[in-house]
Parts: structure tokens; C-alpha cells; sequence
């Protein structure tokens, strides 16, 4: 009987075949730590009788949600923190680099066949290289620092084969969103979506990215798309060689299979409060709005500050609206610094901060008061995600974030 | 020992906003459980109550708060029909129990509640609620008082070795 991915990267590091359904101690190649989740996980890793961790090398951190420090609270953590990585010669990323599940993966920390935690719910993000990739609490990040190993339950697996070509303005953001609403908040819970098909081999590393993230709105363990050419001359550039060849199985049993194309999708939005509330664009267009964030590890990369631009054009933003692009690292604010995407934001009135979670964190800053709607690109729009409880977020891509700051309210992209 | 009644899809910022995450305390991050959404939750709630909620209770961030914030105010237990993943291990790791009912539309905010958990039912109003067993990798986890605790027991991981 054949093999998915996930069961064969689980196999492979045990050194034994393992199926889903299947609960292994298995090794762990990389442990990501924020400021946020990390001074829990370094608390447990030392009530656990943690001396040094696992291995200091595969242990990265660094700091996005609150930088530069937004309470002494905050500082206080991070000071914790850096007395830690000190303490283990753990390379600290400090606030330097941006958004930790964007840094890990264009760092190259996260490759083809390798089993990555991340105390952060967004890790599965790391599935877009061919990693089998988890967000974990930190309790159990405290016992992989420990151990270098965790439990897992093998997931089994649906099958997502997207087919098509993207009409114009129309993105991953807009795919992931209409499957969410698919498949709903729940619908994946302890399985991995296996992301197959023309259009996602097509797709760029930064939709791979998206597509991935948001595979935990579905209470999915893990979002993968196995990997090819685009993931190679990706991994290639960043040091990493020679990646695994590694794919499911014609035979491989799968929990189910979904087919989606895209080639009528139009633009998606997740209105209040659920993320799988989606509805096409045009039943919410002309919705007035008081912030645009454009940003986060869901689509804060050049690419999506990219498609943002191309429709923000020579436009300024709709005065009313308060406009807040964050590149999701600082390699991201370099391309578009250079590109001129960053000129233009300014320009049109947006307000460019250094990179970092942003108001997606809903404690730093960019917070919603009670009455306000926010359009964000980012990847929860639950009550209270971006400050008060009265507020109302709704979820995007970036193009259509572009078109609604210009006009002050929802707008359909492919009408700008 | 009463019910806390919520729905489905009971989110990880419902239960402690982002703004708290700085705190680490159970008793300080309980004072700010359900702030937003349910705001009569931290000053009414007593030591032994009892979360009941449809599906995916925990959904949304992995933020461990969560849990805390629940053990800080006094509850124990948490029924619903479904968790989400990370919050149930995250809720197994730092000692709340979280347990699988099919039948929560029945038990009612307010109610009376008794739950048995060795024989893994729970009692509302006269009615007995059947609870599903947690997996027995778990099990060794909570007889044990939570990840910690059982860390700290374990010379060595048993890498690689698998159960069901």
C-alpha cells in the first residue's frame, strides 16, 4: 500500500514505516521560539530539569510580535529571552529580521522531508517547502527543546488539486479563502492538506506560502505541497541542497479528495467573525472601512506588496482610512524598497511600518476601537483579533486591500 | 459546580486576548478570560465550573494563555464536541482536561453540573452525558499532572517508538 508525503517524512526520520493514525516519538530537525510563546516554552523547557537544549543550532528565535517593545512587559520577555540564547549559544534573530514563520523559510531553515515545530499556530506556513511543519503550545516546545523530540500522531491526509489559471487580480489569498470556506473552521482538524495540481505547481513560493498558512483556519496539523523545480531553485538559493526527492504515492490512501479550479474564481473575502465566513468580493463591496492592513506572514511578502501596488497604481488612498503596510521581513522591505513599491505606498498615504506581526497580533499596535472595520490581508478575524471586541475585521488579498483604501470601502479589485 | 454554555468555534483570542499575552500568571490572565466576548465570565465563574461548548472549542493561535487562563479562574474541566488540535494538547499539557461529549446542545448556561471523570460521565439536570476515553498516549500525560511532570519522570525519550 502506498505512502503520502507526510506518512513517508514520518517514516523516513524514524527510520520505520509509520501510517497515519499512528502516534510516534519522532525527532525534530528545527524549534522556532518567539517573544510571545517563548518565555512560556524556555519556563517549561527549566521546570522540566532542562539544562542545555537538544541542539542550539536547530533552535531558532527571534522576535516579530512586539518590536521594538510595546510595554515594559514586552521588554521584559525579550530581555529573558536574549539572557537564554546567551546562556545556550542560541543565535538570536533578535527584532532584526521580521516575521518568524517568513524568516525560517526564506533562510532556507525549513527543507524537503524534515519534521519542523514552531510554537506559533502559523508554523504550517513551512509545509510550502516540502517540511512537514506544526504549530505546538509551549509546554510541548519546552519538552522539544528538552528532548530534541515530540509526540505526534501521524495525520492522514486530504488531497486539494487545484486546477486552472488565476484571472487577473485574482491570487492564492483568494484560493486559500474560498477553500477555507469549503472546507470550514474545523474541517481538517488533525489532517494535513496536501495542496496538488497545475495551478499550485505553477504557483510561486510566496502563494505556496499563503496557501499553506492558512491551512490551520481549517484546524489542519500541517499544510504541504510536495516538492518540485519551484522548491529547488527556491532552497537552491538559500543554501539548501540537494533536497529530498520525496512524494506521495499514486496508491497512497487519502481521507479525502477536493477539487477546486480556478479559473471563474473571483476575488474572496472572510467576513466577521469567523474565517471561514467567505463570501465573492461583490456581496460585501461597498462596506465602509477605517483601516487597510497589508502585511503578515500570510501576505506581507514582496510579491503581495507587489500586487498591491500594481493596483494602488498613481492613486492616493481614501484619506478616511488609515493605511498600514508591513513587509513580512527585511528581506521583503529590501525588494520593495528597491522595486519603488514602498515610494508608492508612501506616496498614496500609507503608513510603511518595519517589520513585524503588526495589528494582526492585536496587543502592539494598529488596534481597532469599538464601531471600527478593518480589511486586512492577514489570516483570523475573530472577535477582538485587532483590538476591541466591537470592532469587525474582514479578511483579504492584497489587490483587493489596494482597491478598498482607495475608495473607503470594499471594492472588487478587477474593477479598479 | 455550574455550566459555562458557549457555542462552536470558540476562539483562543476569545478566551485571552492578544493584548494579555505578556502575562504569564494564571490568576492575573484569568482576570481577563473571555474580556471581550463574555465579560460576566471572569467575576462570576467559581472554583469547579465547568466550560461546555459545541465544536472546535480552542481554535485559532497556539497560545498556551489559553489553558492558563481557564486553570487560573478555577475551571478543571472542559466539555465540548470537538477541540481544536493544538489547544486540546495544549489543555492535556498544563493539566485542564479536555473531554469529547457528542451531546453538549442538551446541557444548558447555568445548570447544575457533576462530571465523574474515572467513570467518564457527567450528570446535568438528571441526564448522565457520556464522555469519550482521551488516547492512551495522552492518558500517561494526565496520570501524570500534565507534561511537565512527566518530563520530568522520563530519563530518555522512547524515540521512535510507536503506539495507537
Amino acid at each position: 500500500m502506498g505512502a503520502t508525503i507526510v506518512e513517508k517524512i514520518f517514516s523516513s526520520r524514524c527510520g520505520k514505516a509509520v501510517a497515519a493514525g499512528e502516534v510516534v516519538m519522532a525527532p525534530i530537525d528545527r524549534a522556532m521560539i518567539h517573544d510571545i510563546t517563548g518565555p512560556l516554552a524556555i519556563e517549561k523547557f527549566k521546570e522540566m530539569g532542562g539544562r542545555k537544549v537538544f541542539d542550539r543550532n536547530r533552535v531558532v528565535m527571534l522576535f516579530d510580535h512586539q518590536i521594538p517593545a510595546d510595554s515594559i512587559e514586552a521588554a521584559q520577555n525579550h530581555v529573558f529571552m536574549r539572557k537564554f540564547a546567551e546562556e545556550q549559544g542560541i543565535f538570536n534573530r533578535d527584532l532584526r529580521e521580521g516575521v518568524c514563520h517568513q524568516v525560517v523559510v526564506e533562510e532556507g531553515l525549513a527543507a524537503p522531508g524534515e519534521i519542523v515545530v514552531g510554537a506559533d499556530s502559523h508554523t504550517c506556513m513551512y509545509g510550502a517547502t516540502g517540511a512537514f511543519a506544526t504549530g505546538i503550545g509551549s509546554t510541548d516546545m519546552g519538552f522539544a527543546l528538552k528532548f530534541g523530540a515530540l509526540y505526534f500522531r501521524v495525520p492522514d491526509s486530504i488531497r486539494i488539486e487545484v486546477e486552472g489559471t488565476f484571472p487577473r487580480r485574482v491570487s492564492p489569498k483568494d484560493l486559500i479563502l474560498a477553500i477555507t470556506g469549503d472546507i470550514g473552521a474545523d474541517g481538517a482538524t488533525y489532517q494535513t492538506l496536501e495542496f496538488t495540481g497545475n495551478t499550485v505547481q505553477n504557483m510561486d513560493m510566496a502563494g505556496r506560502m499563503t496557501c499553506c498558512n492558512m491551512a490551520i483556519e481549517m484546524g489542519a496539523k500541517a499544510g504541504i505541497v510536495p516538492p518540485d523545480t519551484v522548491t529547488r531553485s527556491y532552497l537552491a538559493g538559500r543554501g539548501v541542497m540537494a533536497p529530498l526527492e520525496i512524494a506521495s504515492d499514486p496508491d497512497a490512501t487519502y481521507a479525502e479528495f477536493k477539487d477546486y479550479n480556478v479559473s471563474t474564481l473571483e476575488p474572496q473575502v472572510a467576513v466577521p467573525h469567523n474565517v471561514d465566513n467567505v463570501v465573492p468580493v461583490g456581496e460585501v463591496a461597498g462596506t465602509p472601512i477605517d483601516q487597510v492592513f497589508i502585511g503578515s506572514c500570510t501576505n506581507g511578502r514582496f510579491e503581495d506588496l507587489a500586487a498591491a501596488a500594481e493596483v494602488a497604481g498613481t492613486e492616493t488612498f481614501d484619506p478616511k482610512v488609515r493605511v498600514i503596510v508591513i513587509p513580512a521581513s527585511r528581506k521583503e522591505y529590501l525588494k520593495a524598497l528597491k522595486a519603488g513599491t514602498i515610494e508608492r505606498f508612501v506616496n498614496a498615504g500609507a503608513l510603511v511600518e518595519a517589520p513585524c506581526c503588526g495589528p494582526c497580533m492585536g496587543g502592539a499596535f494598529g488596534l481597532l476601537a469599538p464601531g471600527e472595520v478593518s480589511l486586512s490581508t492577514s489570516n483570523r478575524n475573530f472577535k477582538g483579533r485587532q483590538g476591541s471586541a466591537e470592532a469587525k475585521v474582514y479578511l483579504c488579498s492584497p489587490a483587493t486591500a489596494a482597491a478598498s483604501a482607495i475608495y473607503g470601502v470594499i471594492t472588487d479589485p478587477r474593477g479598479v | 459546580m455550574k455550566v459555562w454554555k458557549f457555542g462552536d468555534d470558540v476562539d483562543t483570542d476569545a478566551i485571552i486576548p492578544g493584548r494579555f499575552l505578556t502575562i504569564y500568571n494564571p490568576m492575573e490572565l484569568a482576570k481577563h478570560a473571555f474580556e471581550g466576548t463574555r465579560p460576566e465570565f471572569a467575576m462570576g465563574v467559581a472554583r469547579g465550573d465547568v466550560i461546555v461548548a459545541g465544536r472546535n472549542f480552542g481554535c485559532g493561535s497556539s497560545r498556551e494563555h489559553a489553558p492558563i487562563a481557564l486553570l487560573g479562574a478555577g475551571v478543571q474541566v472542559v466539555i465540548a464536541k470537538s477541540f481544536a488540535r493544538i489547544f486540546y494538547r495544549n489543555a492535556i499539557n498544563t493539566g485542564l482536561l479536555p473531554l469529547v461529549c457528542a451531546e453538549t446542545d442538551g446541557i444548558h448556561d447555568m445548570s447544575e453540573i457533576e462530571v465523574n471523570t474515572l467513570k467518564r460521565i457527567a450528570v446535568v439536570e438528571g441526564k448522565t452525558y457520556h464522555l469519550e476515553p482521551v488516547p492512551a498516549f495522552l492518558k500517561e500525560i494526565i496520570e501524570a499532572g500534565g507534561l511537565v511532570e512527566y518530563a520530568k519522570k522520563l530519563e530518555e525519550v522512547p524515540l521512535c517508538t510507536v503506539s495507537r
